[in-house]
């Protein structure tokens, strides 16, 4: 189809302000979208950079500001019509209109999913002073106006989250316990090997990491304000502050009774996306783009979620695409991740199976200077560098094309 | 077209150089971004705004003249 095709869609409304919705509505325009375009969003900010809220936000290197991602200036001239500080409580795919909180109806031809997730927070936690959840600016800053030196944080949870916000407070000075009951941190990113060499790192900083944990049974409270953590093992940790980072679930709620399929569980939580096809589409008209979209692996078939930053502009990109050409076919997408502790940056391309084998190829673990290589059945599937990202980076092809393993550095 | 980049919000993924390798690059020692031109051929145009748009951490910023 050419720029300004009959067979655009007259309307683009996308629900979700924030890294997915906003690629939306950039590459919409970039491809010669000339329609109305309206970017809804539960939070009451323009589109602003959530990786910030566990790294520079919460040691107050940056100010809130800092975390847009365009500027005013930029989004005018994309002409979107915002409806911020606005939840979307429905979705009437009959009449092609979703609900607001408010009651108002927001007509469309085309619909952008782009809610994101949610925090899950701890059951029975709800209310009790000093507990925190770290999702949104709000959380952020009401964490970080608790962490102080000497303050008594319990972080639960041993993933990305949990670990960076414990490696800030403890670099802010205040006394960390971590825990969380799989073996190793950010167990559902790193194998045992990483995973072991991070907890000796927390640990040395001073972080009392406790893995393999007994489950939480309850927040002990004084007036309302929480004292302590208290496990079934009988251990009671003292508690000032408490950072529930337990993962997220997929806001989808006010999906109910649409015709959206929820699916591509996960196991451990029981929590879906929205289920869609490899272009990110989840029915007629109707499409799924960033942390809360399973969209299916043309490789593998299955559907999978990824909460990580650059899938969501990706995504984003591409049903901008999907929904003006119906021959669009994404190009195939290397999952990337990273993440920021203490002096150290992480960085992945690809998946780093537990169960594949992964072989150092330079600098060491010792020397917190490397680049890993993950491997199955002789072909590459991921790779991990700390320290070393233009490095990495020449692994990136060999980890999308899945290619023959050989412990080399690629061209 | 005029480019700025922020390397003190740049995280290093590199996608920047994937998407315009003649305009961006990496330092060898941390893979912060290197911007090689800040005025680039028009040739480049969409290679470069392809790279603000997927910057992971939106440090890339892109004026039209």
């Amino acid at each position: 189809m050419t720029p300004g095709s009959n067979d655009w869609p007259a309307r683009v409304v996308v629900v979700g302000a924030s890294a997915a919705g906003l690629a939306v509505v950039e590459a919409a325009r970039g491809q010669g979208y000339r329609g109305e375009l309206t970017l809804i969003g539960d939070e009451p900010h323009l589109p602003y950079d959530r990786p910030p809220l566990s790294k520079q936000l919460l040691t107050s290197d940056w100010s809130p500001e800092r975390l847009l991602l365009r500027e005013r200036a930029h989004l005018d001239e994309l002409a979107v019509a915002m409806r911020l500080g606005q939840p979307a409580s429905g979705l009437d795919a009959d009449s092609r209109e979703v609900v607001l909180a408010d009651g108002d109806r927001v007509p469309y031809d085309a619909l952008v999913v782009a809610t994101g997730v949610r925090a899950r927070r701890l059951p029975g936690s709800d209310g009790i002073s000093g507990v925190h959840v770290l999702r949104t600016l709000g959380d952020a800053l009401a964490l970080r106006a608790e962490l102080t030196p000497g303050r008594r944080l319990v972080v639960l949870g041993a993933g990305v989250l949990g670990a960076e916000a414990a490696a800030v407070a403890q670099g802010l000075g205040a006394e960390v316990t971590v825990i969380d009951p799989l073996a190793w941190p950010l167990a559902r990113i790193v194998n045992r090997e990483i995973g072991d060499w991070l907890a000796d790192i927390h640990r040395e900083r001073g972080v009392d990491l406790r893995l393999s944990s007994a489950p939480v049974t309850a927040i002990r409270t004084t007036a309302g304000r929480t004292e302590a953590v208290e496990l079934a093992d009988g251990t009671v940790l003292p508690a000032d502050t408490v950072l529930v980072a337990i993962g997220a679930t997929p806001a989808v709620q006010w999906l109910a009774g649409s015709p959206i399929v929820i699916g591509g569980r996960e196991p451990a939580t029981g929590s879906g996306g929205v289920l869609c096809d490899r272009r990110g589409q989840a029915a007629p008209g109707i499409y799924a783009a960033g942390d809360v979209a399973a969209w299916q692996d043309p490789a593998t078939g299955e559907h999978r979620r990824y909460e990580h930053r650059l899938n969501a502009t990706e995504q984003g990109r591409a049903v901008a695409r999907a929904l003006l050409d119906p021959d669009f076919t994404p190009p195939p997408s290397v999952p990337y991740f990273w993440s920021d502790q203490y002096d150290l940056k992480l960085q992945t391309f690809g998946t780093l199976d537990a169960d594949d084998q992964f072989t150092v190829v330079d600098g060491s673990l010792h020397a917190r200077r490397f680049i890993g290589v993950s491997h199955r059945d002789g072909l590459v599937r991921g790779a991990l560098g700390v320290g070393m990202p233009r490095q990495l980076r020449a692994w990136r092809t060999a980890v999308a094309d899945r290619a023959p393993w050989k412990e080399t550095t690629p061209a | 077209m005029k480019i700025t980049v922020e390397a003190d919000k740049c995280c290093a993924g590199g996608q920047c150089v994937l998407a315009a390798p003649e305009v961006f690059d990496q330092r060898d020692e941390d893979g912060i971004v290197v911007l090689l031109t800040g005025t680039p051929d028009s040739s480049q145009y969409d290679a470069v705004r392809e790279a603000a748009q997927i910057c992971p951490a939106a440090c890339i910023h892109v004026t039209d003249n």
